[in-house]
């Protein structure tokens, strides 16, 4: 996966240090980037509550509340980073940790100590496993032990419980919850699960405080982003953006698009269609909830004029259908018969019964264990409407 | 008070589809034979029979969860 060259315009936080050369740094380059390591653990979740910093994985949860929770249980705690990224759509977690790897090994290890935990589990892609083991091998963080994992490639290996199910010796399978794995989590202790990108802007916080982190973005979601941006546009790769940011800014930054769009899939495969129209639709879950949208895995996908959105559609409800975990009825026979649906949509089958569909939509969405079937129904409710 | 709420595990469930048998008040099914629960809380009078679809369902997935009022 590409990441946009350092001369773009962009404001380059997280991406700082990603060379030219397409080189992992090294610890000592990453000290002269953006110096020690040497805040308060005792004021970490004050200054990230200050921060507004929230979740960079999918659900947007305010950071400082989850470690407040892991904390407030009062027992020995686990750190686990989440950088599993199964979204198809998306490749910004595996670049944070295949470039500048150690950006997010000190956001663990701030969020450790300010949890009081003594070791941290990274959960990484399997393609930059190999990266973190090495980057690992190189710091010394006093008490707290870091040990990098390699996550099996699928879809819903990434979703919190799976992770620490896997993490414990199980399958990368969600589990049912309570308990979350803030309360019982790895070896049955409190647990906290932090997107890789999360960890990545607690880092920096951690050096430079809240009110560096709110200079940018806007004032309900402060800070940068990143996005991954994929389909007809002429650079695809990973783009740092602030939020609130226009799609169109995003587009532009990548070279403009390569084809007149037909719509934007916003949000990874879980996400929402939108129109050609929404070119201008400010990057931020407050502007794109008017689409029914959410930045979700933070991945964009521009859908060229020449390409069927319920076709696209189609042939992503089929793989998220491929990819449910087997475990829930109404997931495992729910996402078939939605595709099913689709596949024949795609093929203008006349025998589609569009009232059924629209009631199955309805009849699915949080009755999984995950919300792996509530991604799949929303992307599909948001074809129908925009795709007609 | 304390108000008693029916949930399902749905990891659990298979589809057997007693619950919607034993307590048709609350539990219908869907078109593959997995439980769709109403919203809720369960009232008073209806309370033994959801206790009754709890204790018979085959893979006690169907739980009574207590929700501080």
């Amino acid at each position: 996966m590409s990441v946009a060259p350092e001369t773009e315009p962009t404001t380059r936080r997280l991406l700082a240090g990603v060379r030219t050369d397409r080189r992992t740094l090294t610890l000592a380059e990453h000290r002269r980037l953006h110096g020690p390591l040497d805040d308060d653990p005792r004021s970490l979740i004050e200054t990230l509550a200050a921060a507004g910093l929230r979740g960079r994985g999918g659900a947007g949860f305010p950071t400082a509340r989850k470690l407040a929770a892991v904390r407030a249980a009062g027992r020995r705690a686990v750190v686990v980073v989440n950088g599993a990224e199964g979204e198809p759509a998306a490749a910004k977690d595996r670049t944070l940790l295949g470039y500048v790897p150690h950006l997010v090994l000190d956001g663990a290890v701030a969020a450790a100590r300010a949890v009081r935990a003594r070791e941290v589990l990274v959960g990484a892609h399997p393609s930059v496993c190999a990266v973190v083991e090495r980057a690992i091998g190189e710091r010394d963080d006093g008490k707290i032990e870091l040990q990098a994992v390699a996550v099996p490639d699928t879809f819903v290996a990434g979703e919190e419980t799976a992770l620490v199910q896997f993490l414990n010796g199980g399958p990368a399978l969600p589990t049912f919850t309570p308990p979350r794995p803030f309360e019982r989590g790895v070896r049955r202790l409190p647990t906290l699960v932090q997107n890789a990108e999360t960890l990545a802007h607690v880092a920096l916080i951690a050096r430079r405080g809240a009110a560096w982190f709110r200079a940018v973005g806007t004032e309900e979601e402060p800070g940068t982003t990143l996005v991954t941006l994929a389909g007809a546009v002429r650079s695809p790769g990973v783009y740092e953006i602030e939020t609130g940011q226009p799609l169109s800014a995003l587009l532009a930054d990548a070279g403009g698009v390569a084809s007149e769009p037909r719509a934007f899939l916003v949000g990874g495969y879980f996400g929402t269609w939108l129109p050609a129209s929404a070119v201008d639709v400010p990057l931020a879950d407050a502007a794109l909830a008017r689409y029914g949208a959410a930045l979700g895995a933070r991945a964009v996908v521009v859908l060229p004029r020449d390409r069927s959105g319920i076709a696209e559609t189609a042939r992503i409800l089929r793989y998220l259908a491929e990819q449910s975990a087997g475990q829930c009825g109404p997931c495992v026979y729910g996402l078939a018969a939605v595709a099913d649906d689709f596949a024949r949509l795609a093929r203008r089958d006349g025998r589609v019964d569009r009232a059924r569909l629209e009631r199955r939509l309805g009849l699915i969405a949080g009755r999984g264990a995950c919300s792996h079937p509530d991604g799949a129904v929303r992307l599909a409710a948001s074809a129908l409407q925009v795709f007609r | 008070m304390s108000e008693l709420e029916l949930h399902v595990n749905p990891i659990k469930c298979d589809g057997h589809g007693v619950c919607a048998e034993l307590f048709p008040e609350r539990v219908s099914l869907d078109e593959w034979g997995y439980p769709l629960i109403a919203d809720g809380a369960i009232p008073k009078e209806l309370e033994k029979h959801a206790r009754r679809a709890v204790s018979q369902c085959p893979t006690l997935a169907l739980m009574l969860i207590h929700r501080r009022g």
